[in-house]
């Protein structure tokens, strides 16, 4: 099976090859190097004129993809690591998301700005978070991340196609993981629902009835998988899981069909716990249900640390989803 | 139509262009007595010159980024009086149906956005758009004396200047960021900013509007050559509040730089008639756009999306 990057890659190269409004802007995305994740790699020997090499500043970058976007061509750019967010929320949340609306829906914004998030690599502090909960609930901005269920190429496509700024979360663990098929390898017990258009939500049911429902994304998908295997064989508990494409703005009617089944929600996040995803779907859950049960596991609220016994700690494992699970049912 | 397209050697009409900026502003900021205005805005009294000499040599088709003190721009632009005043009035028939208000317009190719120094990176990748699609547009960007504090400035003077892009950048110093003397708000040089990117600079220390004009069109030539960006600085002054009433100069400095009113300066090279006349015409321009603007109805939310005429009233 191609792997995320590949479908990644193999994305932005028929983007480029379709559409000659789109352009490609980043850090050191020319080949050789092709990326500092090598999601580019190629890109710039077959498109030169169409894939551009960009100073370190990242608020520039995505300022010149929203004027671009606004005068009519289509740009994906390249945030190296995904902590650096940070540097380009004013351009997101003044500028880029504010457009449309703001201007009475007289101009429109396609733009896709890509970050690289997520830890256990030992990058440290600075070069492992996932900021994505930092931009959810944001008018006007869409929050995507791929996962190895959903073809990463397609909702990539689907991100350029889009007429509104969309920030794509790729957390750096899914690059080498291969894509995931129904019915096959850790998938063969589940049954796999899919709802939603062009950034879909996947609804796995296992064969017997569930006792709870874990709602993940991106790359806590492997973890959340993990874990229910290990429910499953350790503590004959079958779980579904609700994976979502798209963070925000959100449609939870999946989780509120599965939840319908199993009154118990855990929610998986790699940001930190507090105020975060999982806080958000636990609010949105209990307020349309009554009686649910609900436990969040994500990192610790710290900085993460480059040691791997600390990282390990802060971030959430699959023993964390388990014995969260376990606490519930 | 396009309101007050200026003939190059009309000075007629860039006395009427800077007197229409200077009637508005002062129309608007007594509507807030009235009630009829609320929130805030920011009265480009004193500087009505820069816009008027540069709109009066670039191309209508050219791309306009400007800020938080927009109307003089959106003025000298083009831009109609009424539809500027119904924005500001928060009406449906504003030029973007009361969403923005006074810092937030967008009409044609004119964008305005209230946020200092994150507008010029946008500007920079519209100054690209319109290079890659060789549509021999540049595009211009305003900003302050103030606006030499972001960073985001220099990210786009970079990326710019690297890529060679149509664009010019217009620093209007008016000496104050908010009540902040330029003295503690920019160290060293304002033209050297611009140089140490290999920007070209025009500077000049005028509020007469044909010096500004010969400047600005010395610049813009220089930017649709394709060589690259290029900067005009101009001092000048800001009669009015930042804002509304947040003003700490003393009487004696408000009463001193009256004496560069562009107003003054460039009237004195006409009759007293054609004076006359044209403060008769622009006041009938001015009430005739706040009176409509006052009958047009508030926007509701939940309607879909109101699409006046803005993109088709040529």
């Amino acid at each position: 099976m191609p792997t995320v990057l590949d479908s990644l890659n193999h994305a932005l190269h028929h983007a480029l090859e379709l559409d000659e409004r789109v352009y490609l802007l980043g850090e050191d995305i020319l080949d050789p190097y092709g990326g500092a994740f090598k999601v580019t790699r190629g890109l710039s020997t077959k498109f030169p004129e169409r894939v551009l090499t960009t100073p370190i500043s990242e608020a520039g970058i995505v300022g010149v993809a929203t004027g671009m976007a606004l005068r009519g061509l289509r740009p994906v750019a390249e945030i190296m690591f995904g902590d650096f967010v940070t540097l380009i929320a004013d351009q997101l949340v003044n500028h880029a998301s504010k457009f449309r609306w703001m201007y009475n829906d007289l101009v429109r914004v396609p733009m896709v700005v890509r970050a690289p998030m997520g830890g256990r690599r030992g990058y440290g502090p600075t070069h492992s978070q996932s900021l994505e909960k930092m931009f959810l609930g944001v008018p006007g901005l869409k929050v995507v991340a791929p996962n190895v269920l959903g073809d990463p190429g397609e909702l990539l496509a689907a991100a350029i196609a889009d007429d509104d700024p969309v920030l794509f979360v790729e957390h750096k663990q899914l690059y080498t993981r291969p894509l995931a098929e129904e019915g096959k390898g850790d998938l063969i017990d589940f049954r796999v629902e899919r709802t939603g258009g062009a950034y879909p939500a996947f609804t796995l049911q296992p064969a017997d009835r569930a006792r709870l429902t874990i709602a993940c994304y991106g790359y806590n998908f492997e973890t959340a998988r993990t874990a229910a295997l290990d429910l499953l064989m350790e503590h004959e508990v079958y779980v579904e899981i609700v994976l979502f494409s798209q963070l925000s703005p959100f449609n939870l009617e999946p989780l509120f069909s599965s939840l319908a089944r199993t009154r118990k929600l855990l929610t998986v996040e790699e940001g930190t716990l507090s105020l975060g995803w999982g806080a958000e779907m636990a609010a949105c859950a209990v307020e349309r249900m009554d009686g649910l049960r609900v436990r969040r596991v994500a990192a610790l609220d710290l900085p993460i640390a480059t040691a791997k016994s600390l990282e390990d700690a802060i971030l959430p494992s699959v023993k964390d989803i388990v014995n969260a699970a376990l606490s519930l049912v | 139509m396009r309101y007050n397209v200026l003939v190059m050697d009309d000075h007629l009409a860039l006395y009427k262009t800077m007197l229409l900026i200077r009637r508005f502003e002062e129309r608007m900021l007594s509507e807030f007595t009235t009630g009829k205005l609320v929130g805030t805005t920011h009265a480009y009294i004193g500087q009505e010159a820069d816009s008027t000499g540069i709109f009066s040599v670039t191309d209508p088709e050219d791309v306009v980024f400007s800020n938080h003190r927009c109307h003089g721009h959106f003025l000298a632009y083009g831009g109609e009086p009424y539809r500027l005043a119904a924005e500001l009035m928060g009406r449906t028939s504003g030029l973007v149906g009361g969403r923005g208000g006074s810092q937030h317009i967008h009409w044609r190719n004119f964008y305005s956005n209230g946020i200092q120094g994150g507008i010029v990176p946008v500007a920079t990748g519209m100054a690209l758009a319109e290079k890659i699609r060789s549509t021999g547009k540049i595009a211009l960007v305003f900003i302050g004396d103030g606006t030499l504090g972001e960073g985001a400035l220099y990210e786009g003077l970079n990326i710019a200047a690297l890529w060679k892009l149509p664009l010019l950048f217009i620093l209007e110093d008016n000496r104050y960021a908010q009540t902040t003397p330029v003295e503690k708000g920019v160290a060293g040089s304002m033209s050297g900013r611009f140089a140490a990117f290999g920007i070209p600079v025009w500077e000049r220390e005028t509020t007469d509007v044909l010096d500004i004009r010969t400047a600005a069109d010395e610049t813009v030539r220089s930017v649709r050559s394709g060589s690259g960006p290029a900067c005009l600085i101009l001092h000048t002054h800001r009669f009015s509040a930042h804002s509304k009433g947040d003003d700490s100069r003393t009487p004696e400095e408000l009463a001193r730089i009256r004496l560069f009113d562009p107003l003054t300066i460039h009237g004195a090279r006409l009759t007293s008639e054609d004076c006359s006349r044209a403060e008769f015409e622009v006041a009938s321009i001015i009430n005739d756009a706040f009176f409509r603007a006052d009958a047009d109805t508030f926007p509701v939310l939940g309607n879909q999306v109101i699409r006046q005429t803005g993109k088709d009233d040529s």
